[in-house]
């Protein structure tokens, strides 16, 4: 009997944690404006409870998939009884319904994260971002019980068994890859709600920057984590070998990622020097209103591909209208209440302050252009103007350049001192890299190809323009210490997780240059007995087999490749599976993967004849991509477990403590 | 009122003359790039009635006509026949198709059409559709002034039949 009620105890929990958002968005809010402390206290108990009644509301969820309630029409449409358990774990959120369920619920942890490690702050701080987050968190859950209802019945006639999880979603990469992307994008709202706070508050200064900074930090490295998942799960579960296609999905969460990068810059500014504040405020708010942007293009529908689940206009209405909402409203305050009084700080133009600042006007450009090639052909057709598409071309037309102008400023950077930076000591320090970067970068191509590119030198060069006044930068400090131990040792985690992240930029510049001129495809058709060489690689196929899976049958190859002429050979064995329930075909692609090269076989279709059109790559470096991601998402948590964020932050900036009236307050 | 430049005021306007000339050129490059880049959608209607430009890379979409597909034996050229029930597209492609390519189905083509009027491809996508008919199609049968219902519960037809038959020949 209990268990039949799991989906309604679900659902009514999911109306009290709305009801606790909305206290939690109104009350604080309003005790912060009017000065009384009880209401402001609502904050945190309110945080704690919204995140229990949405994640007893997400449990219920789960457990209607794990015990096969085909009664639950998300789960009817989404599971099988034969899908393997932890494929019914992930299928929660491989549909529209409950991967809002799973922002709401992530929504709702950071929230009570960010109650619980605001200790330092002061009250009325505290409540205006636990206020904001309570808006939001209102916004999120009136979407998801108006439009969204994970727990909708199909009652009396209840099917017999599910219609399945979509095969390309039954995947290791699909159970890790949205819950990353949602933790970096709710994550913004985080410092999305402490902008917010800032400007209703008035207080804007190195402590609210050191405030923010981790958070924004943290939120980084998880949207970098999901997006690389994103690309790696895309190489091997499309079948084609591609990782980015410039799809508006991967745009949309590039979009916040573009951002969300100068924003960590800018704070970087912000705390240091006290300068780019209202720039900072905005970025902010542009990063969390391009989330919610990229939200709407995956669930409202306008998009096909894979991510768009349901095509119901309702939704794409009401995020339309949370995101509307959102940027009319933090516009607003941010019009009323930015920081007037322009930075008293100068800086000339070989100064760190102003690489930064360049390094912000380059990630802006780079996301409106991509902004730009991602909605032009929505609002085309919103206006019936015609239907087009923009391919990869543009973007990497106007995105490759923009990087390497990016490289070349973060060489710079590496160097240059805040507020001035003598010309001579950037080329004393620097001519030696330059050098070095242009003579290896050009040399380097030609140890691993027989061809030499001039894409991958130029590639290279950025790399090495990165790294290499990093190694210097490392050289000098060390140095100067007592001993090369101690000289590292002395340096904080937050200059390492910068040097890192700066280093994952350079290993996936490398990456996308080899992997995009030196890869080799082949289509081939082949028969049992049939050999082809690729990139010195012979790929014989032995036979073709069929067997049985869980919920498939699949027809697979066993392929053997030889490395020239080498004695030594091994397996690869692609597959093409149809699954039952959905009748949908797919392609498991054999990997060999390595440091420097990735072998990939894919079988296309059956020819008839006994043979197999199959598609055979060799994928140079296509790991550093990825790699790059990965160290560069832990550069940024690194930077938030340096030990200058963990000091009570009581030490304030005198000229932000005279700026606020308190009378102001109430007026806003 | 003269207008002084302090250090700081010149800063300030070469922070914003800086900032004006990137914009211009991001602009300009971009509606460059868009401009060259950008895919036109056609449908067999159209492109018989000759609104597809030549040699120049369009979208072109509607249902593989049913057995239309003819693979040559020795390589992976594949010719097939794209309809929208009132007009054909012969398109030809060397590659792998995708895996929900099927007779019946909705596909969409990337490529140039040639002066003899067929397509040739460099990408072919399907996708599945509850109604079958790509809505790029119906609206285009709808501009040419015909009635896409009649046409839609057409494709809709052929392509339940056809993976009917798909489904006992697997099984």
């Amino acid at each position: 009997m209990q268990i039949l009620m799991i989906p309604e105890i679900g659902h009514y929990a999911l109306v009290i944690a709305m009801l606790m958002a909305a206290v939690q968005g109104v009350l604080p809010l309003a005790g912060a404006a009017t000065r009384r402390p009880l209401w402001m206290a609502y904050a945190r108990p309110m945080a704690a409870g919204q995140l229990l009644f949405v994640a007893i509301a997400y449990a219920c969820l789960t457990a209607s998939y794990m015990l096969d309630d085909f009664s639950v029409t998300n789960v009817a449409n989404n599971s099988n009884s034969m899908l393997p358990w932890y494929y019914k774990l992930s299928a929660v959120w491989g549909n529209h319904e409950g991967s809002v369920l799973l922002w709401s619920l992530l929504l709702a942890a950071w929230g009570y994260f960010a109650s619980r490690f605001s200790r330092e702050l002061p009250r009325d701080m505290v409540a205006r971002v636990l206020g904001v987050l309570g808006l939001v968190g209102t916004g999120f859950l009136a979407f998801v019980l108006v439009t969204s209802n994970p727990f909708e019945r199909l009652l009396p006639n209840v099917p017999g068994d599910g219609a399945d999880l979509n095969p390309l979603l039954q995947d290791i990469g699909l159970i890790m890859h949205p819950p990353m992307l949602y933790m970096g994008y709710v994550g913004f709202s985080v410092v999305f709600a402490f902008a917010i706070a800032a400007l209703l508050g008035g207080r804007l200064d190195a402590a609210w920057a050191r405030w923010a900074r981790p958070w924004t930090n943290l939120a980084w490295a998880f949207l970098t984590v999901g997006i690389a998942l994103g690309s790696w799960w895309a190489y091997y579960e499309l079948g084609w070998g591609g990782w980015w296609f410039w799809d508006p999905v991967e745009n949309a969460s590039l979009l916040p990622w573009l951002t969300g990068t100068a924003l960590m810059h800018s704070l970087a500014v912000t705390e240091k020097r006290g300068a780019f504040k209202s720039w900072t405020l905005l970025l902010a708010i542009f990063t969390f209103s391009l989330s919610l942007l990229g939200t709407f293009l995956v669930r409202s529908g306008v998009l096909t591909s894979v991510h768009a689940f349901a095509n119901d206009p309702s939704r794409g209405q009401f995020i339309l209208m949370l995101l509307g909402i959102t940027v009319g409203l933090s516009l607003l305050v941010f019009a009323l209440r930015a920081p007037r009084v322009g930075h008293k700080v100068g800086f000339t133009w070989l100064s760190r302050d102003a690489l930064l600042l360049i390094n912000n006007i380059l990630l802006v450009i780079m996301t409106i252009t991509v902004l730009m090639g991602t909605v032009y052909p929505l609002l085309l057709d919103a206006l019936d103007l015609g239907k087009i598409s923009v391919g990869p071309p543009y973007f990497n037309a106007l995105f490759v350049p923009l990087t390497l102008l990016l490289a070349l400023f973060m060489g710079l950077g590496q160097v240059a001192r805040w507020k001035q930076t003598p010309v001579s000591l950037l080329v004393s320090r620097l001519w030696l890299a330059a050098v070095g970067a242009v003579v290896l970068g050009a040399a380097l191509p030609l140890l691993f190809a027989e061809r030499w590119s001039p894409a991958v030198a130029i590639g290279l060069i950025a790399a090495l323009w990165i790294v290499l006044p990093m190694l210097r930068d490392l050289f000098e400090k060390a140095r100067n210490a007592s001993s090369v131990g101690a000289g590292l040792k002395k340096l904080s985690l937050a200059y390492w997780g910068m040097q890192l992240g700066h280093l994952g930029v350079a290993v996936t510049i490398v990456g996308v240059a080899v992997v995009s001129n030196y890869s080799i495809e082949q289509n081939v058709r082949m028969a049992p007995g049939d050999s082809v060489e690729v990139a010195g690689y012979t790929f014989t196929m032995n036979e073709l087999s069929s067997r049985q899976g869980a919920n498939f049958l699949a027809d697979r190859a066993n392929i053997s490749v030889q490395h020239g002429d080498s004695s030594r050979s091994f397996a690869m064995n692609p597959e093409k599976r149809l699954y039952l329930a959905t009748r949908m075909p797919m392609s498991q692609v054999a990997l060999r993967p390595g440091f420097l090269r990735d072998l990939y076989v894919a079988m296309g279709e059956d020819l008839g004849d006994g043979s197999w059109a199959l598609r055979v790559q060799y994928k140079p470096f296509v790991r550093w991509l990825w790699l790059g991601g990965l160290l560069m998402a832990f550069g940024g948590v690194l930077a938030v477990a340096d030990k200058r964020y963990r000091r009570l932050a009581t030490a304030r900036d005198p000229e932000a403590r005279a700026a606020p009236a308190p009378g102001r307050e109430a007026s806003a | 009122m003269t207008l002084s430049l302090t250090p700081k005021r010149k800063q300030r306007l070469f922070v914003i003359l800086g900032l004006v000339a990137l914009a211009a050129i991001a602009v300009g490059l971009t509606l460059y790039a868009l401009r060259s880049n950008i895919n036109l959608f056609f449908s067999p209607v159209q492109i018989a009635a000759g609104d597809a430009p030549f040699e120049r890379q369009i979208r072109a979409g509607g249902m593989v006509k049913e057995g239309t597909v003819a693979r040559d034996p020795e390589s992976l050229d594949v010719a097939f026949v794209v309809t929208d029930y009132v007009d054909d597209l012969e398109v030809r492609y060397s590659g792998i198709l995708p895996d929900l390519f099927r007779e019946g189905q909705g596909v969409v083509v990337v490529g140039e059409l040639q002066s003899e009027g067929w397509l040739r491809a460099d990408q072919v996508l399907a996708r599945h559709d509850e109604n079958y008919m790509p809505p790029e199609v119906a609206q285009a049968l709808e501009d040419a002034g015909y009635s896409p219902e009649d046409y839609q519960a057409k494709a809709a037809e052929v392509g339940e039949r056809m993976e009917a038959q798909q489904q006992g020949a697997s099984q």
